[in-house]
């Protein structure tokens, strides 16, 4: 059988990937993907302690199932700001999209 | 008792056991096996639907269809694979080489994967999960995602544009084909579809019509067919997405258009029609794979019918069908069936299905009145004078004698 | 090793590298095509821990919706994507940094929890957690707010992603 510390530690490490890829991409479209691996990994775990702590409660099914329409929803939001963005600025690198800064 | 299949495939595990596998590996070996017949199987049933797509449509536009190449130009689809075999490969200028090559393998694996879950008969089932009807719908994703590759990867605006137009449509269109499916989940109360299959003692279709009608076009229009194919329309996109390919590539997306049909009148049998029962099916399994079948091509045949006659659909009033009228009314009819199953358990099936029935009549009258009563007339096209060329300087025209020429035209 | 240990290693390193290649690769479409890999190897997972509706799930949802917008999105903002130029900001190193450090300290959190290495039971033959799924989503004593409260959601972003995207004439 499989340790659950296998599924813990490859949900942190495409956790830790994800981060990197928000913290250090610049294309807006290529941060909205490290943020889906984020919340993918975040999955993973919830599905593996449903598994291997109480299988006959599903709490954990439950929430990743809320953590799958709040992905679907962000996501539908964030393309469209960066249509948007893009419509009015011409641009989705995230440095270039400073109208807030003076 | 009395089934090919599982004899065969008894004799053979008892086969591999005596070679000495254990329990695990003689698994594993079936379960491989039982994929490559599957695939086979359907593969030889693909190679015999291009006649069968030829011969009809050839029928339909008062022709003959292929008649050189054997008894009814029945050899005619292996010709036309050596044909596509045996032409040159292609690679365009500034294509995305490795996408491009593995495009047209998402035209067809996905196709195949549909057949893995199909009841087609009381015995043979690829795979008997618990969440087939997603898996269904699950399948299609992977569709869509071989056509935008092959869109983009081609490095042609042509197929980029006909790429974005068939998913756009996929995904609209996905939304009442997924609601209508989930009314013959709940009538049986499972997402399994032998489940679906064995508790349809009263063919679905007779409670559910408005859903199993919806079902029907919202799958012609994943197909990408007439008259839902604008993303192939050759006056304006020449071929589509996979206009770059040739020989066996496009072949492959062709093999796997047709056999997508063929798989969503099987979906459609299983769902709406009953499946593999049938008279007999019952005691001798293999009969249920021939009433499958007979079903199957039905719809496959109505499909092709529905192909053939109807005119192609601008993609405006396309979306517009989709999310202002089918979407509605399946999600309408989705609450009503959701109410009454639950207000009618514990009745008789004859009663069960009455209900179900008139409420779909009634759900139909009243589309049908509302649509009567919001119908626009169009004002009968008057042709405006037309401008007439005339030298400069030359005489005006009398007042009456552009509208006399109109009246003429 | 048992052959589920062999495939979960398999499919494992099959992801990782594809999602370092999501964060990684120049070519925007090609790190979407790098994420549907990897969102294909966790449904692969979801399979594997006995929950075959995520995995259909995550297949409709992630990759037949969200990924497809995503590549949608890349190539209507297309000379972007073209951009040859870095793909990574002058921060990059530093991000790499925390992320090295975030990935140590979780595994160093987890390993000292004392459930770190147990193991499943097998599933009851009797358990049916698709069901219990379903009625807990929809029981007024179990998820039913959660899952309304989503609905909502859902609207609202529907909404809210048509009035933000619509052009204006």
């Amino acid at each position: 059988m499989i340790p659950i510390s296998w599924y813990l530690i490859l949900a942190a490490a495409l956790f830790s990937i994800g981060l990197f890829g928000v913290l250090s991409r610049k294309n807006a479209v290529a941060i909205l993907m490290g943020v889906e691996l984020m919340l993918n990994s975040v999955n993973i775990n919830l599905i593996a302690f449903w598994r291997y702590l109480k299988p006959e409660v599903i709490t954990g099914q439950a929430f990743a199932v809320i953590v799958i329409a709040v992905a679907a929803a962000e996501v539908a939001v964030g393309l469209a700001l960066i249509i948007s963005v893009y419509r009015r600025k011409n641009t989705i690198i995230a440095e270039d999209i400073d109208l807030l800064k003076l | 008792m009395g089934d090919p299949v599982t004899l065969i495939a008894k004799w053979f595990e008892g086969v591999l056991q005596g070679w000495g596998l254990n329990e695990d590996a003689t698994l594993v070996v079936m379960n491989l096996i039982g994929v490559i017949v599957i695939i086979a199987f359907v593969m030889i049933i693909d190679i015999f639907l291009v006649w069968v797509e030829r011969k009809v449509v050839a029928r339909f536009q008062d022709r003959i269809g292929p008649n050189r190449l054997g008894p009814f130009g029945l050899i005619q689809p292996v010709a036309d694979i050596i044909k596509l075999l045996i032409k040159e490969n292609i690679y365009p200028k500034g294509i995305d080489r490795f996408i491009y090559n593995l495009a047209p393998l998402f035209g067809l694996f996905p196709v195949l994967l549909i057949w893995a879950v199909i009841p087609l008969s009381p015995t043979t089932i690829g795979s008997d999960i618990n969440v087939a009807v997603l898996y269904l719908v699950a399948t299609g994703a992977f569709i869509s995602l071989g056509i935008i590759m092959a869109g983009w990867a081609s490095n042609n605006k042509y197929a980029l544009l006909g790429a974005f137009r068939e998913v756009a449509q996929m995904i609209s269109y996905e939304v009442p084909m997924v609601i209508s499916l989930l009314i013959p989940v709940i009538m049986a109360r499972s997402m399994q579809l032998s489940q679906i299959v064995q508790s349809q003692n009263i063919w679905y279709i007779v409670g559910a019509p408005l859903a199993a009608l919806i079902f029907l076009i919202s799958s012609i229009a994943e197909l990408g067919r007439a008259p839902f194919d604008i993303a192939e329309g050759e006056s304006e996109l020449i071929a589509g997405f996979h206009i770059e390919y040739t020989g066996m590539k496009f072949g492959m997306f062709y093999a796997g258009e047709l056999l997508h049909a063929l798989a969503v009148g099987g979906i459609f049998s299983s769902l709406f029609l009953g499946g593999w029962r049938g008279i007999g099916a019952e005691s001798f399994p293999i009969i249920g794979m021939f009433w499958f079948f007979i079903k199957a091509y039905f719809i496959y045949w109505v499909i092709m019918w529905v192909k053939y006659t109807f005119p192609r659909i601008r993609i405006d009033e396309m979306l517009n069908f989709n999310w202002k009228f089918l979407t509605p009314i399946s999600l309408v009819i989705l609450m009503v069936t959701a109410v009454l199953d639950k207000l009618m358990t514990g009745y008789p099936p004859l009663v069960y299905f009455g209900v179900m029935l008139v409420a779909n009549l009634l759900i139909g009258w009243i589309i049908v009145v509302l649509l009567r009563r919001n119908v626009k007339v169009e004002a009968p096209k008057v042709a405006e004078p037309r401008p007439i060329a005339r030298p400069d300087g030359a005489p005006p025209v009398p007042a009456g004698a552009s509208s006399s020429i109109t009246s003429q035209s | 090793m048992t052959p589920l240990q062999i495939i979960f290693i398999i499919v494992a390193v099959i992801t990782l590298f594809a999602a370092i290649k999501v964060v990684s690769s120049r070519n925007l479409v090609h790190a979407a095509l790098w994420l549907i890999l990897v969102l294909f190897g966790i449904a692969v997972f979801f399979v594997i821990l006995s929950a075959g509706f995520f995995a259909a799930a995550q297949v409709v949802i992630y990759i037949g919706a969200i990924a497809i917008l995503m590549i949608f999105t890349i190539m209507l903002t297309r000379r972007v994507a073209r951009d040859s130029g870095a793909q990574h900001n002058s921060n990059w190193w530093a991000a790499a940094v925390l992320s090295l450090l975030l990935f140590t300290g979780l595994s160093w959190i987890l390993s000292r929890w004392q459930g770190f290495q147990s193991t499943a039971q097998p599933m009851l033959e009797s358990a049916d957690p698709l069901r219990q799924l379903g009625e807990g989503l929809v029981a007024p004593g179990g998820y039913l707010i959660p899952f309304e409260v989503a609905s909502i959601l859902l609207v609202a972003a529907l909404i809210g992603a048509i009035t933000v995207a619509w052009e204006r004439k």
